[in-house]
């Protein structure tokens, strides 16, 4: 590898990390990874393991995508890459298991279905199977990050408004529910997952009205 | 037999692959934009969805779960395979999906060009494992009712990527706000969706 021209943290690998957070989020901009996102964002606490889980997932499966890809026959690629990611995969929810068993019994399905989460592939074919490990690595990192912050602040808004807490703690004081004789009540409409999308939709909203260029053609 | 009518109309209709669970929503947003595409799109899912399923719940059954093994001999009782199953899994589905893939270029070209990418996508398609991993989670008791729910989950995501396609067809035609146009109105649009097939939420059969 000819990296040592290049210093690990140049510009044009910072970019790599910090683009995905806004210009070319995965989730708003590139529409990918969008099936989990949605399902495990009632709490902050599941959206931060979740965001996590992914971007281990997508780092390392990029990593070691990108050792290999001059090896990989290009027809069987994808079954290739399943394999790698799945084996990823199953080691992540080996350790949720083992260290967060509550949050991984609420994160069911979710943990399994990283293998089939567009980011993961996506970033695989649009980025490491042509790239150097080290510049592959972080843009999975990158990537794994923007995910987290879409996932991060659907969590927050709909735990805060949901519940009335912010990662299982209440804030809004309980002698302001009106059971309790306040004014105030949870919008549980909030929790049901009609709402994520609608939440999802509105971010989309804010971002490509104060990012003209993002808006699409029609 | 009436369990079986339940679960099929519950994996339509209550546990919507879109609207409960959000599965399958990468295509699902991305090939909406026409019926006719979309329609394909989901006959495909459907049949994947339906196949997969059955044969993940017999591996399931007789290989993966925990002393499944013991129909082969007695000291095999205590393997527990499960940690396997994502792998497993995968490799069902991504072998079906390469079936079909050719069987649609073979028998159906006009369609398979105007699907392109996303053919051979349905393989990493979440509605597809995650029918498999529900099945698995759920622990359906026999070979019929891990059909009926895989169908069912088949017919209610191809119901709801036929739906959504029709209304964006007409949402041409409106006058959406600028930064709205695309993605986030079909967003929305499929949060109002939801919300009406939360209407089903109270049948209990």
């Amino acid at each position: 590898m000819s990296n040592e021209k290049e210093p690990l943290f140049s510009t044009k690998n910072l970019k790599l990390f910090t683009a995905p957070l806004n210009k070319v989020n995965p989730i708003t901009v590139l529409v990918l990874g969008i099936c989990s996102a949605l399902a495990v964002t009632v709490k902050l606490e599941y959206a931060v393991v979740m965001a996590l889980s992914v971007t281990v997932v997508t780092a390392f499966s990029n990593l070691v995508i990108s050792l290999i890809r001059n090896t990989i026959p290009n027809r069987i690629r994808i079954i290739v890459q399943l394999v790698i990611v799945a084996a990823l995969v199953i080691l992540v929810d080996q350790i949720l298991q083992a260290f967060t068993y509550d949050v991984s019994k609420q994160l069911s399905v979710f943990v399994g279905l990283i293998i089939t989460n567009c980011i993961v592939m996506g970033r695989i074919e649009a980025f490491a199977l042509g790239n150097k490990p080290w510049a592959s690595f972080i843009d999975g990192l990158g990537n794994g990050f923007g995910y987290g912050l879409i996932l991060a602040i659907l969590g927050f808004v709909r735990e805060l408004f949901g519940s009335g807490a912010i990662w299982g703690y209440q804030v809004v004081p309980k002698s302001f529910y009106i059971s309790e004789g306040g004014f105030y009540e949870n919008n549980g409409f909030i929790i049901l997952p009609p709402m994520a999308l609608i939440l999802v939709g509105i971010i989309i909203w804010v971002q490509r009205s104060r990012n003209k260029s993002l808006i699409e053609k029609v | 037999m009436e369990n079986l009518v339940s679960i099929f109309v519950r994996s339509i209709f209550i546990d919507n692959m879109i609207f409960a669970y959000f599965l399958g929503m990468c295509s699902y947003i991305a090939v909406s934009k026409n019926v006719k595409t979309s329609a394909g799109l989901g006959l495909a899912v459907l049949f994947v969805l339906g196949l997969t399923v059955p044969i993940n719940y017999l591996l399931n059954k007789y290989i993966l779960s925990d002393g499944a093994l013991a129909w082969l001999s007695p000291n095999l009782k205590n393997v527990d395979l499960s940690f396997l199953s994502f792998i497993v899994f995968i490799a069902v589905i991504a072998s079906f999906v390469q079936i079909v893939e050719m069987g649609v270029e073979r028998f159906a070209p006009a369609l398979y060009s105007s699907l392109g990418i996303f053919l051979p996508l349905i393989a990493v398609n979440c509605a597809i494992l995650g029918g498999s991993l529900f099945m698995q989670e759920r622990s359906y008791s026999s070979l019929g009712e891990a059909t009926a729910f895989g169908l069912g989950s088949g017919i209610g995501w191809f119901l709801a990527i036929v739906g959504i396609a029709a209304i964006r067809e007409r949402l041409q035609y409106s006058n959406v706000p600028v930064p709205l146009r695309g993605l986030g109105i079909t967003f929305i649009v499929t949060g109002l969706m939801g919300i009406a097939f939360m209407c089903f939420m109270g049948i209990n059969m």
